[in-house]
């Protein structure tokens, strides 16, 4: 395929330096990712914790664990911080970091210090969201709906939104400089075909990233005006108007569900490949569906005000484009699992990983269908069914790719192996675990629980009673790869370039990767995916 | 409304049940998909694991005709479902003429219900069974969300608009009444419960408690206190629209456009007279904007719905 690099003279990119100093002043795509990566998974540690106590509170009907000022709180901290502190930075801003310089067969991002910044702007803006939550919390809900939030919530909000605005920047920075990266450092012989599925949901990511959260940060300039000087935008009291911010709003958060759930199916399509020893069916239809997704998934945001007041034909055409924009993602679920046949698969833990993730989001997928019909979103919005819904495919399916990738790539960034029993057997649990905690959601929202609810009717504590098991079944499976993984650091063994044999470029240098990449600049002269069923091994053409 | 557990909430109002229906082939439609691709996945997981012996050769790595065929066919079962569920939906938000109004004001954290004979409720609702009614509905502070699983009805109570939504009780019992946008400290308390009587106990309920004089005579006081009936009244030298039987009634705009006088229509009218001038007159109304309550202005409504014209009185 290319040249094989299996002599480091200069010495892998984890000993360029030891000190502190050295990794926050470093501009190696690599240790950013690893900035990013400890980062997140300290938020993601937060953000469950509220989620832990959301769940032991509805363990029973009545609001007797904490006050419902303080239930507020909470859910509200766990949206804030794993929306945007977890979610959205975690595929491309980890995994992406480290991985699309090497893709494509590059020495480095376009911009190594504006990826630096781009951290300490996420940093920095997760300090201020922190500093909120120490400071008393937020009630407002992560969604921020005014007028409340302007002119009632006595919490802060302002400290809040001011966590979000800089943690904005960062994605719109990361974003710029993957599109940037693609477009002008791609290997000689890396055609735009030939990009691996990974590379093509990071960019269309980075184009969402771009495109939408300059609207999230201008929304929220206009909260804090009409917050702190009354300025009439929202409030009706004031002569604003209250859908306008549900526009606003949604116009950045439906998009930033695909900015999650993209690299997300981009993770599942390295994956499934490699250890079905198949190439990815269908590539073009599944490189043009992502394309696809990242457009439709611009126009749709209108389904989440369905009951909001908006006009009988806005709701219909924001209908019909939210079924549309299923069809590419009904596309890649086909695709993934056809990639399956006549393959020679193994069940290793990035794998099951994968599959949990085809399955969980596929169940996420189809529920969405049911919440864009009309009239049983007329019923089914604002109940634990939205709930279900947007866990399946921003927890099922994005961070069960997150983890997926993170165990696939694990022996790249590392250098070793984790105990593969261990990988297995946290994936199983994680499963299983999502599903009791979240399948019973569905049916209290058809039951008619509404979300956001500290205590509740009696009737539904059965089905709360399982998902908090699940929950707890789903925290010790969060819990085990922190402790595995970090028992590898030390103790794994030696990886070797490349432990599962698989064609992308990234792993045709040692692990860990030296300072920049590749001792020689490769030149590609495939298509990604180059596996032979028969052999078990890269097809020889 | 009992404590038991129960799976699916009672199907309770013309709409439920046309939404069970849609969600029962809705269920089986992506039932079907998702056991269909867990299936093949299970399935080719085993056959193709990687010591069995199956045959691998000429595996596919494209296919056009499969690959268009599984995204035309959902796309056309996609739009059928569109189709079901937005005919569904615009039932919800069609005029029903036979409608009987009920006022509903939102506040942080309680519901507060007045029929047209001016009977007020809090947090509690009581209906007639299988007459249609239509709920007129606005928010004093932030946005709420009047919500009855029973009914499968939702319906965003918002600050500054009216929103309405037409149903019909099925079936009598109590029912819950939920809050289902989120409003502040209180929210999950913001609870009640509907009453669905049969017509001869609800007429007998309707007359009983604290009954005032009515929705529309109070509506007549305040439109006179307020000085509405000053320049809209026939003996009036100011050139100002006449409202009697406005409810309902179609109006022609200054700016060529024409729209069905409603409660928004009304509401606009009052706050924001500039909003839709009536073709043929000046703009000179002053807005009452921060002079007169959301409950004023729905017993002037009501009042002005007392002064008849076609539709818009039939159903009382």
């Amino acid at each position: 395929m290319h040249a094989r690099v299996t002599e480091q003279a200069g010495g892998d990119y984890l000993s360029d330096g030891y000190s502190l100093r050295s990794w926050l002043t470093t501009r190696d795509h690599k240790r950013i990712a690893w900035l990013y990566l400890v980062s997140i998974t300290a938020f993601f540690f937060v953000g469950g914790a509220a989620a832990t106590l959301i769940r032991i509170e509805l363990a029973t009907p009545q609001g007797d664990l904490v006050s419902s000022d303080t239930y507020n709180r909470l859910f509200t901290a766990h949206g804030v911080i794993m929306v945007w502190l977890f979610l959205i930075p975690s595929i491309p801003s980890a995994l992406g970091n480290f991985l699309m310089p090497m893709m494509i067969g590059a020495r480095d991002l376009a911009f190594p210090r504006l990826n630096l910044a781009s951290w300490y702007f996420y940093l920095c803006g997760g300090i201020f969201t922190l500093a909120a939550l120490i400071a008393g919390g937020v009630d407002t809900g992560w969604t921020f709906y005014t007028p409340f939030s302007t002119m009632f919530s006595n919490s802060h909000v302002i400290l809040a939104i001011t966590g979000v605005f800089i943690v904005g920047f960062s994605s719109i920075l990361t974003g710029l400089n993957f599109i940037v990266t693609v477009h002008t450092m791609r290997a000689p012989g890396m055609t735009w075909f030939r990009l691996p599925l990974f590379v093509w949901a990071n960019y269309a990511t980075s184009v969402i990233l771009v495109l939408a959260t300059p609207v999230l940060a201008m929304t929220l300039l206009l909260l804090a005006a009409e917050r702190l000087l009354h300025v009439g935008i929202f409030d009706p009291a004031l002569g604003g108007d209250p859908l306008l911010f549900q526009h606003l709003f949604w116009f950045y958060s439906h998009p930033a569900v695909y900015i999650m759930v993209l690299p997300a199916m981009g993770v599942a399509s390295e994956i499934i490949p490699c250890f079905a020893r198949k190439h990815v069916f269908g590539y073009r239809f599944m490189a043009y569906a992502i394309l696809g997704i990242a457009t439709i998934g611009f126009l749709v945001w209108g389904h989440h005000m369905f009951v909001s007041g908006q006009s009988v034909y806005a709701s219909m055409v924001f209908s019909i484009l939210s079924f549309l924009v299923a069809i590419p993602s009904a596309i890649k679920v086909f695709n993934w699992t056809a990639t399956l046949y006549k393959g020679r698969i193994t069940f290793s833990a990035p794998m099951l990983y994968a599959l949990g993730f085809v399955g969980l989001f596929t169940i996420g997928g189809l529920t969405g269908l049911v919440l864009a019909s009309l009239a049983l979103d007329v019923h089914l919005t604002d109940t634990y069914f939205v709930i279900a819904h947007f866990h399946y495919i921003m927890v099922g399916g994005s961070v069960m790719a997150y983890f997926g990738g993170l165990h696939f790539w694990w022996p790249k960034m590392t250098g070793r192996m984790y105990p593969e029993m261990w990988g297995r057997a946290a994936a199983v649990l994680i499963f299983f675990g999502f599903n009791l905690t979240f399948f019973p959601q569905y049916l209290l929202g058809y039951g008619g629980m509404p979300r956001r609810y500290h205590s509740y009717p009696p009737e539904f504590q059965v089905l709360n009673i399982l998902s908090s098991a699940g929950a707890a079944i789903l925290a010790a499976g969060y819990l085990l790869p922190l402790g595995y993984l970090l028992w590898s650091l030390f103790y794994g063994k030696r990886a070797g370039p490349n432990p599962w044999h698989a064609t992308g470029l990234e792993w045709q240098t040692a692990s860990p990767p030296p300072r920049r990449n590749f001792e020689a600049t490769p030149t590609v002269t495939r298509e990604a995916y180059m596996y032979d069923p028969v052999t078990g091994r890269e097809s020889p053409q | 409304m009992n404590g038991g557990f129960y799976l699916l909430p009672p199907s309770a109002s013309d709409a439920a049940a046309r939404y069970d229906i849609l969600m029962l082939a809705e269920f089986l439609l992506t039932g079907f998909v998702a056991l269909a691709v867990a299936f093949l996945i299970v399935y080719f997981s085993v056959r193709y694991r990687r010591d069995s012996g199956a045959d691998r050769s000429a595996a596919p790595v494209r296919g056009r005709r499969l690959e268009i065929a599984w995204t035309v066919i959902p796309l056309l079962l996609f739009l059928c479902a569109f189709a079901w569920a937005a005919y569904d939906y615009a039932q919800l938000h069609r005029e029903r003429p036979d409608a009987t109004p009920v006022f509903v004001v939102a506040k942080q954290w309680m519901w507060k219900l007045e029929h047209t004979n001016g009977r007020r409720e809090i947090d509690e609702l009581h209906l007639p069974l299988g007459q249609p009614v239509r709920l007129v509905m606005t928010s004093q502070d932030v946005i709420h969300s009047f919500y009855v699983p029973a009914f499968r009805i939702k319906q965003d109570v918002v600050p500054g608009r009216y929103t309405t939504i037409s149903f019909t009780p099925t079936e009598a019992g109590e029912f819950h009444l939920f809050c289902a946008e989120y409003c502040g400290t209180e929210h999950a308390a913001m609870r009640g419960r509907v009453v669905v009587m049969r017509p001869d106990q609800f007429a007998a309920w309707l007359q009983q408690g604290n009954a005032s004089e009515g929705m529309a005579a109070r509506g007549f006081e305040l439109y006179r206190r307020y000085g509405c009936s000053g320049c809209h009244e026939a003996q009036s030298s100011v050139h100002a629209p006449d409202l009697h039987g406005l409810l309902g009634r179609t109006v022609h705009l200054q700016d060529g456009r024409t729209l069905v006088a409603d409660e928004a229509y009304v509401r606009d009218s009052v706050l924001l007279p500039k909003k839709d001038v009536v073709a043929g007159y000046e703009p000179i109304m002053p807005s009452f904007a921060g002079q007169i309550g959301e409950e004023d202005l729905l017993a002037i409504i009501e009042y002005l719905r007392s002064t008849g014209g076609g539709d818009a009185r039939t159903g009382h």
